[in-house]
């Protein structure tokens, strides 16, 4: 099962344990997962700590704040910016220090340098 | 005096309904003519499915907002905020931050591994019959609820915006919003299904911006000033405060826990929102898509709350509850009241096109699901080529829209929300836990995947089936009954961690082993776009 998009040849014959296990693709890996594991925990529990709240400390969240603007609505409206930063800082992070290390391996894979038949073609095909 | 006024806003209402048909054929005739130009090149199975790739990260995220942003989300929390107050505005932060799961875990890593549907992905690495079969199951299951919910929806809507109240009538107008959907997504496919949403999301939003200026120029641009004028018109004060519905008593107060679970981990496991990610070329046009949707949805609903606290300030929540269509009214007598039968009729065309938009997205989901799944992965053991795939994929449209209108003309008047909820929880429970755990798991098996899927899916409707939204109460599908053992309307608390579970129980359980080569390959394509990525670096 792959992607209509590429040649039918050119992933067949890729070794893919052998571009798991090289050093760059464990670095991505740990790249990725060290950004959006924690920030998908982080996100979660502010979200419920906020539903509890909002379940559970009704007094709290009526507290008024300036004019009729009261804690529940600027947390409420805080879920919005939170998300709105996220979002942003995960594409600035991904376009740091995801996308272009991907890249290269990706065009590694495609000029040979991981085929299983071992006929490894040295360089980069651009 | 509020109760005069309205009196004759309701009446005046009706006499509308020949502008709002009028603009709503409108809309029909420029997209019709949009689709018809879009399909000219519909040749292949990625047209058909996945629009040839050749959507834009900008178009698509614009497009998933119009997928996504169903009548539900604009009339149901518009009217939610008018009615209930905060508590509306709490399913608007739990439907926009859903996405940030769609964002970070799902959306790239998808792109980059599968081909059509759901299911591609789930059993890239595992067996491929029983996954497929399983993920096939629940994407039908999910698409036919949130269809159901959308068509019943429409029936309701319609009572409001073109004064039809007659049950003959309301059916006459499913049957055309259903025919109208069949012919989008046979003529258009995924191409004009796409288009169909882009349009409805510029309309959708830009008509909640000006109404949401209008109200806001009315109170001086002060927050402050609309919140006092909503409690002063409710005459409770509480209305800014959460708990109005859900702080009744403690099952509501877990009810609410639940569908906060469901809502915030369902949305990144829709099927139909997953599909959309097929029709951009790279994982990097993914990521662009939900962040457009991200910046698209988090504004309307942003717009929903002035909307929604608007309507209670000048329509009053009273009148609402009291006008054809009930809660759902709020918007569109907020329009009516803002800018007369102009703005009304543009606004109801809008909700129609809602409607037309989402039940297109969904009907082309099931097909590719029927065809690329279960027709030409299981049934003919894929010997299909990919002609007789998408002949079947359309064949198959035919059968979904008939059974949605049947499904619509029945369910009309029914208590539709728990469809919606029930979608959002089955999503969650039936369909997250495979996708993380196959895309994050490298021990994950075909046993955990499947006892995670069928003990997903199966927990959530059984829930549903033993809840108060199905008997027991007197807002129930069957008020007469009491079989409700589940005290919860939303399954989530429970079969979504319980779908979790299983799939953990499963794979330790699981004495065979997937194979390494496969999980490898999985993850160096999902992280690096191997593949999926070439047409377009070369």
């Amino acid at each position: 099962m792959g992607n209509d998009a590429q040649t039918p040849d050119a992933a067949a014959s890729v070794d893919f344990e052998e571009v798991q296990s090289t050093e760059r693709f464990q670095e991505l890996r740990k790249r990725h997962r060290s950004f959006v594991f924690p920030m998908a925990v982080a996100f979660l529990l502010w979200y419920f700590a906020y539903v509890l709240l909002a379940d559970y400390a009704v007094g709290f969240m009526s507290t008024k704040v300036w004019g009729n603007i009261n804690v529940g609505l600027i947390l409420g409206l805080l879920q919005f910016v939170s998300t709105f930063a996220i979002t942003g800082w995960y594409v600035s992070y991904s376009n740091r220090r995801l996308d272009p290390i991907a890249a290269e391996i990706r065009h590694e894979i495609e000029g040979h340098e991981f085929d299983k038949n071992g006929n490894i073609v040295s360089g980069v095909a651009k | 005096m509020i109760g005069i006024a309205t009196a004759v806003d309701v009446a005046d209402l009706k006499e509308t309904t020949l502008l709002n048909m009028g603009i709503f054929g409108l809309f029909v005739a420029v997209t019709m003519v949009i689709v018809l130009r879009a399909s000219r090149n519909n040749k292949t199975a990625a047209d058909y499915y996945a629009a040839g790739r050749s959507f834009t990260g900008s178009q698509n995220g614009t497009a998933i907002a119009g997928d996504y942003l169903s009548a539900a989300s604009f009339l149901g929390i518009t009217g939610a905020i008018a009615v209930n107050g905060y508590d509306g505005f709490m399913y608007s932060i739990g439907f926009l931050v859903a996405w940030l799961v769609a964002l970070l875990l799902v959306a790239e890593l998808l792109r980059n591994t599968g081909k059509f549907t759901m299911a591609d992905v789930l059993s890239f690495r595992l067996k491929q019959r029983p996954v497929r079969i399983a993920a096939a199951i629940s994407t039908l299951a999910v698409c036919f609820f949130y269809l159901l919910a959308q068509m019943a929806g429409a029936g309701s809507l319609i009572s409001l915006l073109l004064g039809i109240s007659d049950w003959g009538g309301q059916a006459l107008v499913i049957i055309v919003v259903g025919a109208l959907m069949i012919m989008y997504v046979l003529i258009g496919g995924m191409k004009g299904t796409t288009w169909v949403q882009i349009i409805k999301a510029i309309l959708l939003i830009v008509g909640a911006g000006v109404m949401t200026l209008w109200v806001l120029a009315i109170y001086g641009f002060n927050l402050s000033s609309l919140l006092g004028a909503a409690v002063d018109t409710a005459g409770n004060p509480a209305v800014l405060n959460p708990g109005l519905q859900y702080g009744k008593t403690e099952t509501s107060k877990l009810d609410f826990m639940s569908l906060g679970l469901a809502l915030v981990l369902g949305t990144a496991a829709l099927p139909h929102v997953l599909m959309r990610f097929y029709t951009v070329p790279t994982a990097k046009e993914a990521r662009k898509s939900v962040v457009w949707s991200i910046w698209l949805i988090g504004l309307f609903y942003l717009f929903t709350l002035v909307l929604g606290y608007g309507a209670a300030a000048l329509v009053g929540a009273e009148t609402i509850k009291g006008a054809p269509g009930g809660v759902n009214s709020a918007a569109p007598l907020l329009a009516f009241h803002l800018g007369g039968p102009l703005l009304l009729g543009f606004i109801s065309a809008v909700a129609f096109a809602t409607i037309l938009a989402v039940v297109a997205g969904l009907t082309i989901t099931a097909a590719a699901s029927f065809a690329h799944d279960i027709y030409a992965s299981v049934i003919s053991k894929g010997k299909a080529d990919a002609d007789t795939e998408v002949k079947v994929a359309r064949r198959t449209v035919v059968v979904i829209g008939v059974m949605a209108i049947l499904g619509g003309i029945f369910a009309n008047g029914q208590n539709v929300a728990f469809l919606v909820a029930l979608a959002f929880a089955v999503a969650a429970s039936a369909n997250l836990p495979t996708i993380v755990y196959s895309l994050f798991w490298r021990r994950f098996t075909t046993q955990g995947a499947v006892w995670s899927m069928y003990g997903g899916l199966g927990s959530a409707i059984i829930l549903i089936a033993f809840s108060p939204v199905v008997s027991g109460a007197t807002t129930s599908m069957i008020p007469g009954a009491n079989f409700a053992l589940f005290p919860l309307s939303n399954p989530g608390i429970v079969s979504i961690p319980l779908a979790f579970l299983l799939g953990w129980l499963g794979t330790v359980l699981d004495k065979k082993r997937e194979d390494t080569a496969k999980q490898a390959e999985m993850e160096v394509r999902s992280l690096t776009g191997v593949g999926a990525e070439k047409a377009v670096d070369h």
